[in-house]
């Protein structure tokens, strides 16, 4: 085990190459795992063969964290979350949720996507209230259920509106209400607020950390931003491209709520920057010249296997 | 309002040009009424019953004929939408039978079911399946997968996906599907009661020519086309409407 002290106060980092699976972080490992990935790999068919997107991925999040997931384009990140979502199906490799292998899709793993998916047919409370039906809970329950939730993303005055009356960052809202609403023990977020302006992300950063310090619910967040990731999460893996494999493993220890433009949330953003520089250079070259490119073969349209998910990509 | 206004001036107009032509007597009566006499036969019609009675025999072969249609059709919309198997098979055949005009079904309905109104209730499920089968399909396959996905997240399965998420996506698509489907029954079933004699409007029409009375013949053509508007207005325009708010299409 590598355990290297960071520049920063509160944080440490680990080679993640040198890491055991088992490692042992003083103070976090007293809580049980909540999801625990174990040799996860993932191969897409392409006219040059099969070309891994994920390999041999193992983490572990434990209950009550937040973990952000965060790597460059095409590297398979949004494929692992579908994977842990059981929207997706690994090559190899499994994944336990709560102490359950994931086989499918469920409810204690709730997805939030990069669009709201909020359903437009319905209003603002119904679509909070959707899961809650299907569940067969009762009218009057499922209604107090999803007030409550809209009070807890403060949009109870729009509870009637219909979707398309709301904002990018309100329908983002509604999605986190109707994903807690449905009381999951993990939210999966597949970078939520990518396709919101930074004044409403710079809001919602606030929110989600302040719901998910009111729910301590489970989270793993999915984000090609590293500044959003200092600014969110507990943990943060790094991912590298082409086979996607997680690189690196960063501990954020900063008090919150956490600000974007934190002096220490900046430094930290830039360390691992550089971490990242060599990846993204890798991304770029195989774009800019996808001929001569050796390295990848889908790479530069590595986003075209997943032609099903909608939310992912950057 | 002043298009409201333009339109009555219009038809007053029309009506005008339509009295002086019969006043001029160029036509005798029996090609060309007069309005008078055309307003006459209508309150007779609705006086003595006979129209009323034919507006509710077809209102009922249509409401059975339509109503099937729209089960079936947005069934096997699903399965086509859904399925590639009923796709590469069901599709094809849906959409090689949609190129044959309902009238076509008559000769088989007649040995099939005999001159009565089973057969006209066939013609107008004829008329209607087709097209709201080959728009639920449409729809169902624009559903964005990100809807199915969430939905699935949040446990949605089996016969609940459907309903819950599928056929409301749908909804936009199946409507327009409808509203064509209407139209076809409804030409179906006129085209399907002037050939096979058991009443309805269709044979107050042919009665009309039987008995050389123009009269009839016109108020019988003025009433199907009223309720052609009065279903289009009060049904498919508020439907429409209702959605295009809900789903923010238009701005209103």
């Amino acid at each position: 085990m590598m355990l290297e002290s960071a520049g920063i106060e509160g944080i440490i980092e680990l080679d993640h190459e040198r890491v055991d699976t088992k490692m042992e972080i003083p103070g976090v490992n007293d809580v049980k795992p909540n999801l625990r990935i174990r040799h996860v790999s993932k191969s897409f068919q392409s006219k040059n063969g099969s070309v891994y997107v994920l390999e041999d991925i193992n983490f572990e999040i434990k209950q009550g964290e937040f973990v952000c997931l965060v790597g460059p384009s095409g590297c398979g990140k949004t494929t692992l979350m579908n994977i842990v979502a059981g929207l997706e199906k690994a090559d190899s490799g499994e994944v336990w949720a709560n102490g359950r292998r994931v086989s499918g899709a469920g409810t204690d793993r709730v997805v939030i996507f990069q669009e709201a998916a909020l359903f437009p047919w319905l209003n603002v409370i119904k679509n909070v209230e959707f899961g809650l039906k299907l569940k067969g809970i009762n009218s009057r329950e499922r209604r107090n259920i999803a007030l409550e939730y809209l009070k807890m993303v403060h949009l109870t005055k729009f509870q009637n509106s219909h979707v398309h009356e709301l904002s990018g960052g309100m329908k983002q809202r509604v999605a986190i209400a109707r994903a807690l609403a449905m009381n999951p023990d993990m939210l999966l977020m597949d970078e939520p607020f990518s396709a919101l302006d930074a004044q409403t992300r710079w809001i919602l950063h606030f929110e989600l950390q302040n719901i998910w310090m009111k729910t301590k619910k489970t989270i793993m967040f999915v984000t090609h931003n590293i500044r959003e990731a200092v600014c969110l999460a507990d943990r943060i893996f790094i991912l590298s491209t082409s086979p996607g494999r997680i690189k690196k493993e960063f501990f954020v220890d900063l008090p919150r709520p956490r600000d974007d433009n934190d002096v220490h949330v900046a430094e930290y953003s830039t360390r691992i920057m550089k971490e990242l520089k060599a990846e993204i250079d890798k991304v770029v070259k195989c774009e800019m010249d996808a001929d001569s490119c050796t390295e990848c073969d889908i790479k530069c349209t590595t986003e075209a296997p997943a032609k099903t998910d909608i939310g992912g990509g950057i | 309002m002043y298009s409201i206004l333009k339109r009555v001036i219009f038809f007053v107009l029309l009506i005008t040009l339509w009295e002086m032509l019969f006043w001029w007597g160029i036509w005798p009566e029996y090609i060309l009424p007069s309005p008078v006499s055309v307003c006459k036969t209508l309150a007779r019609g609705f006086r003595d019953q006979s129209l009323l009675i034919g507006i509710a025999i077809s209102m009922k072969r249509i409401a059975i004929g339509y109503g099937i249609s729209i089960g079936a059709g947005i069934f096997l919309g699903l399965l086509i939408g859904r399925f590639r198997i009923f796709e590469e098979t069901l599709g094809s055949l849906i959409s090689g039978l949609q190129t044959l005009p309902t009238i076509c079904w008559l000769p088989l309905a007649l040995l099939w079911f005999g001159l009565n109104d089973r057969a006209i209730i066939f013609l107008v499920f004829m008329g209607a399946v087709l097209s709201i089968t080959i728009a639920t399909d449409a729809g169902v396959k624009s559903v964005p997968s990100l809807y199915i996905r969430a939905a699935k997240t949040m446990g949605a399965k089996g016969l609940k996906l459907y309903l819950e998420v599928i056929i409301p996506a749908a909804l936009p698509h199946i409507i327009i599907g409808m509203k064509q489907g209407w139209s076809f029954a409804w030409r179906s079933l006129m085209a399907g009661e002037l050939l096979i004699v058991c009443l309805g409007l269709g044979h107050l029409l042919m009665i009309g020519r039987e008995l050389n009375d123009m009269s009839q013949v016109i108020a019988v053509m003025l009433v199907i086309i009223l309720i052609g508007i009065l279903v289009d207005r009060l049904f498919f325009m508020k439907v429409e409407r209702h959605m295009r708010e809900r789903w923010g299409l238009v701005k209103s």
